[in-house]
C-alpha cells in the first residue's frame, strides 16, 4: 500500500487513447440528451402539454414525472454500460 | 400473536441477522476497512448502494411528502434517481480506475493540494452529519412507535447496533450487511403497499394500480382524487403548485447533490473492475427504483384513504364528515405520539379536513359551517401508519417496523463510515501523521467510527434546528461543492489546483450563505422564505444548481488565468480516463 499516485507501465497518450476518449464523450452526451429530455423536458418543462394526453388512468405528464423518468434512467445506464463494454474492446482498452 | 410481541420477534431477528453477518466478515486491512477489500460483487454492491442511499427519509417520509405535494412530489422521485445517471455516465467508472479509498483522496491527488483536500474533507464531513443526524432521529421514531420505549433507550439500542457492525466490519461488515438490510427494507416496503392497491383497485402491483380505475369500476383513481382534493380546497393532485422554474431547480440540486454525495460515491470503489463500477450504478438504480416507483402509489392511495377515511360523505353535508367518536383505532394509537392532532373547532363532534389556507375556498367552507382545519397528520407517518390505517394484519405492520430500522441503519452506517475514513485517512495519516502503520491507521478509523457513532447518537438525541432541513443543506453542498470539482477533475484536463479550490469555496460559500439567509443556522433567518424573496424564485431546496453553475464559472475563469496543471498530474488524468491497468491498481 503506497500513497503516491503511480500508474506503472502504462503508456502514455496515444491517437488509440484520444479516438475512445472521443467517442466515450460522444456516448455520454447522447446518452445525457435522453436522459434531460425525459425528466427535465416530459416531467417538467412540457409537463402541461403532455397532460392533455392520457396512458391508462395518468395524464402522461404526470406519469413521465412519476414513473417514466425513473424507467428511462435504468435504460441509459443499461444501455450506456453495454455500449461502452464494446467500446472498451473495440478500441482495446479493456481490463483483462 | 399480539402485536407488541410479534414487533420485538421481527426487530430482534433482523437485528440478530446483521451482527451476525457482522461477525462473519470482520474486516482485517484498511483496504478491507475503506473499501471491502474492493472484491464485491457488482450486483451485491448495487443492493448495497440502494440500502446505503434510501435513508429513513426515503422509507418514512418519502411516500408521505409526496401525498401531501401530488405532482410536486416528483422533484424527489426524479432527483435522487437521476443523480445515478451523472453516477454511472460521470464519476463511478473513472473515481475506480483512480483505485484508491476516499472522495478527498482523489480531490487532493487531482489537484496536487493538501489544501484542496481539507476543503473537501470540511465538505464532506459538514454533508455526512447533517445526513446522519436525520437518520438517528429516524430510529428514534421508529423505536418510540413501535417498541414503545422511549426515544433515548430508541437511540441507544439503535447506536450500539451500528456501532458493532461499522466499528468492527468497516466497508467490508457494511456492504454486506446492507445487502441483508435492502432484503428487509424493500420486502417491508413493498408487501403493505400490494396489500393496499389490490383493497383499493383490485390490481396487485402498485405502479400500475395508482393509474387504474377504483374496484367499482367507474372512474380512474387518480380522477377520483383529483376531484376529492380540489372540493376540499387543495390543489389538484397531479396539478403541482411550485413554479416551473423551482421544480427544474430543485430536481436539478437533488440530482446533482446524489452524485456528489461522499457516502454513495465511495460505495463504486468497493467493485473489482472499471466496466463492474458502471454495471453495479445499474443494480443499483435498479434496486432503488422498486422502491421510488412504489413510493408515488404509496402516497397517491394514502391521501386517497384517509381523505375517504375523514370525509364519509358529500363534502359540506352536515352529516358528511367522521364523527369523532367513531374514529378508528390508529387515530389513538399516533395520536399518543403527537403525531395526529385533533382539534374541534366548530365543536360539532366531526372531523373536517380540508385547506384552510385556500382564500378562495375559505367563504364555501364557512357556508359548510366549518372554522378551519381541524386534523393535522404528520407526513412522517403516513408510510408508518399506512398499514393500520388500511386493517393490514399485524405481522405486516411488525416488517415495517423492522423496514424502517434497516433504512435508518444501513445509511448510518454508510455515512459514519465515510466520516471515520475522513478523519483516519485523508487527516490522520495524511497531514498529521504520514508514517503511521496500516494497523495504527485501522485502529485510528476504528476509533474514528466509534466517535462519529456517539456524535451521530447526540445529534439524534438533542438534534440542532437544521436537521429538518438535512436535504436543502446536505444535497445543495453536494451539489455546489464536491460534485464539480471530481467531475471537472476527470473530464478536464486543464483545470487546476487554484481553479478548483476557488470554485469549491465559491459553489459552498454561496450556497451556505443562501441557506442561512431564508432558514437560518446558528443566526435568524434574514428574510422570510417565501417565492416573493427568492432569487429568481428559486427556494433554497434548488439553489444547490446554481452554486454549482457559479462553481464552474468560477473554476474555469481562475484555471485560465493560472498555470496548467503539472505534467504527471495529466498523466494522471490520461490514465484514469482508460479502463485498462484498474486490476494493477487494485493490488497497490
Amino acid at each position: 500500500m503506497t500513497d503516491k499516485p503511480e500508474h506503472p507501465g502504462e503508456p502514455s497518450i496515444t491517437p488509440n487513447h484520444r479516438d475512445y476518449w472521443r467517442a466515450n464523450l460522444r456516448l455520454v452526451l447522447r446518452c445525457l440528451a435522453v436522459w434531460f429530455f425525459v425528466s427535465y423536458g416530459c416531467g417538467i418543462l412540457f409537463v402541461d402539454v403532455l397532460n392533455q394526453f392520457r396512458i391508462g388512468g395518468f395524464p402522461l405528464g404526470f406519469w413521465f414525472a412519476q414513473q417514466g423518468s425513473i424507467l428511462v434512467f435504468m435504460a441509459v445506464i443499461a444501455y450506456y454500460a453495454r455500449a461502452m463494454t464494446r467500446l472498451d474492446r473495440a478500441f482495446d482498452v479493456d481490463e483483462e | 400473536m399480539a402485536l407488541q410481541t410479534l414487533i420485538y420477534l421481527v426487530v430482534g431477528a433482523s437485528f440478530l441477522l446483521y451482527i451476525s453477518i457482522a461477525i462473519a466478515s470482520r474486516a482485517s486491512s484498511t483496504g478491507d476497512f475503506y473499501v471491502a477489500g474492493k472484491g464485491v460483487h457488482p450486483v451485491a454492491n448495487g443492493m448495497a448502494t440502494a440500502a446505503d442511499w434510501m435513508s429513513a427519509a426515503s422509507f418514512i417520509s418519502m411516500a408521505g411528502l409526496i401525498a401531501y405535494l401530488g405532482y410536486d412530489g416528483a422533484v424527489y422521485l426524479m432527483g435522487w434517481t437521476g443523480g445515478y445517471v451523472l453516477l454511472a455516465l460521470l464519476l463511478a467508472p473513472y473515481l475506480r480506475k483512480f483505485g484508491k479509498f476516499t472522495v478527498p483522496e482523489f480531490i487532493g491527488d487531482r489537484y496536487y493540494s493538501q489544501s484542496a483536500r481539507i476543503v473537501a474533507v470540511i465538505c464532506l464531513i459538514f454533508i455526512s452529519f447533517t445526513y446522519v443526524a436525520g437518520q438517528m432521529r429516524g430510529v428514534g421514531i421508529v423505536f418510540s412507535r413501535f417498541l414503545e420505549v422511549d426515544v433515548t433507550t430508541g437511540l441507544l439500542i439503535g447506536m450500539a447496533v451500528v456501532f458493532f457492525y461499522a466499528v468492527l466490519g468497516g466497508m467490508k461488515g457494511i456492504t454486506y450487511t446492507q445487502v441483508a438490510q435492502y432484503c428487509v427494507l424493500i420486502f417491508a416496503y413493498t408487501v403493505p403497499a400490494v396489500f393496499i392497491a389490490l383493497q383499493m383497485t383490485g390490481n396487485p402491483i402498485p405502479q400500475l394500480a395508482f393509474g387504474s380505475t377504483l374496484n367499482d369500476g367507474s372512474t380512474y383513481l387518480l380522477d377520483h382524487l383529483d376531484n376529492l382534493v380540489t372540493d376540499l380546497g387543495f390543489t389538484a393532485y397531479t396539478d403541482g403548485s411550485k413554479s416551473t422554474i423551482d421544480v427544474f431547480f430543485i430536481t436539478a440540486a437533488l440530482m446533482v447533490g446524489t452524485a456528489g454525495l461522499p457516502h454513495v460515491i465511495v460505495r463504486f470503489f468497493t467493485v473489482p473492475k472499471v466496466s463492474d463500477a458502471r454495471r453495479s450504478a445499474f443494480w443499483a438504480l435498479v434496486f432503488i427504483a422498486i422502491l421510488y416507483t412504489t413510493a408515488p402509489a404509496v402516497g397517491a392511495l394514502a391521501r386517497m384513504n384517509l381523505i375517504e377515511t375523514v370525509q364519509t360523505g358529500p363534502v359540506g353535508d352536515p352529516a358528511g364528515n367522521l364523527l369523532f367518536s367513531e374514529r378508528p383505532e390508529w387515530f389513538d394509537t399516533w395520536a399518543a405520539t403527537g403525531l395526529i392532532t385533533f382539534e374541534d373547532k366548530n365543536e360539532d363532534g366531526r372531523v373536517q379536513y380540508y385547506n384552510d389556507a385556500n382564500e378562495a375556498f375559505a367563504e364555501q367552507a364557512a357556508a359548510y359551517g366549518w372554522a378551519g382545519n381541524e386534523l393535522t397528520v404528520d407526513r412522517d407517518i403516513l408510510v408508518l401508519a399506512n398499514p393500520e390505517i388500511a386493517g393490514l394484519p399485524n405481522w405486516v405492520i411488525a416488517l415495517v417496523a423492522a423496514g424502517g430500522i434497516a433504512a435508518a441503519l444501513s445509511t448510518a452506517a454508510g455515512l459514519l463510515l465515510v466520516i471515520s475514513a475522513a478523519f483516519s485517512h485523508d487527516l490522520l495519516k495524511s497531514v498529521f501523521w504520514k508514517r503511521i502503520s496500516e494497523r495504527g491507521e485501522l485502529l485510528a478509523g476504528r476509533c474514528a467510527a466509534a466517535v462519529a457513532v456517539c456524535m451521530a447518537g447526540y445529534l439524534g438525541y438533542n438534534p440542532p434546528g437544521f436537521v429538518a432541513q438535512v436535504v436543502a443543506f446536505a444535497f445543495g453542498l453536494a451539489a455546489a461543492s464536491l460534485f464539480p470539482a471530481i467531475l471537472m477533475g476527470i473530464f478536464s484536463k486543464r483545470m487546476n489546483r487554484e481553479g478548483a479550490i476557488a470554485g469549491m469555496l465559491t459553489g459552498l460559500l454561496f450556497t451556505l450563505g443562501y441557506l442561512v439567509w431564508f432558514k437560518g443556522v446558528i443566526i435568524e433567518p434574514m428574510a422570510a422564505d417565501i417565492p416573493e424573496n427568492w432569487l429568481f424564485g428559486i427556494s433554497p431546496e434548488g439553489i444547490g444548481a446554481v452554486g454549482m453553475l457559479l462553481n464552474f464559472a468560477v473554476a474555469f475563469s481562475v484555471s485560465a488565468l493560472t498555470r496548467p496543471p503539472p505534467q504527471p498530474v495529466q498523466d494522471m488524468v490520461e490514465s484514469i480516463r482508460i479502463p485498462r491497468g484498474s486490476t494493477a491498481a487494485r493490488a497497490h
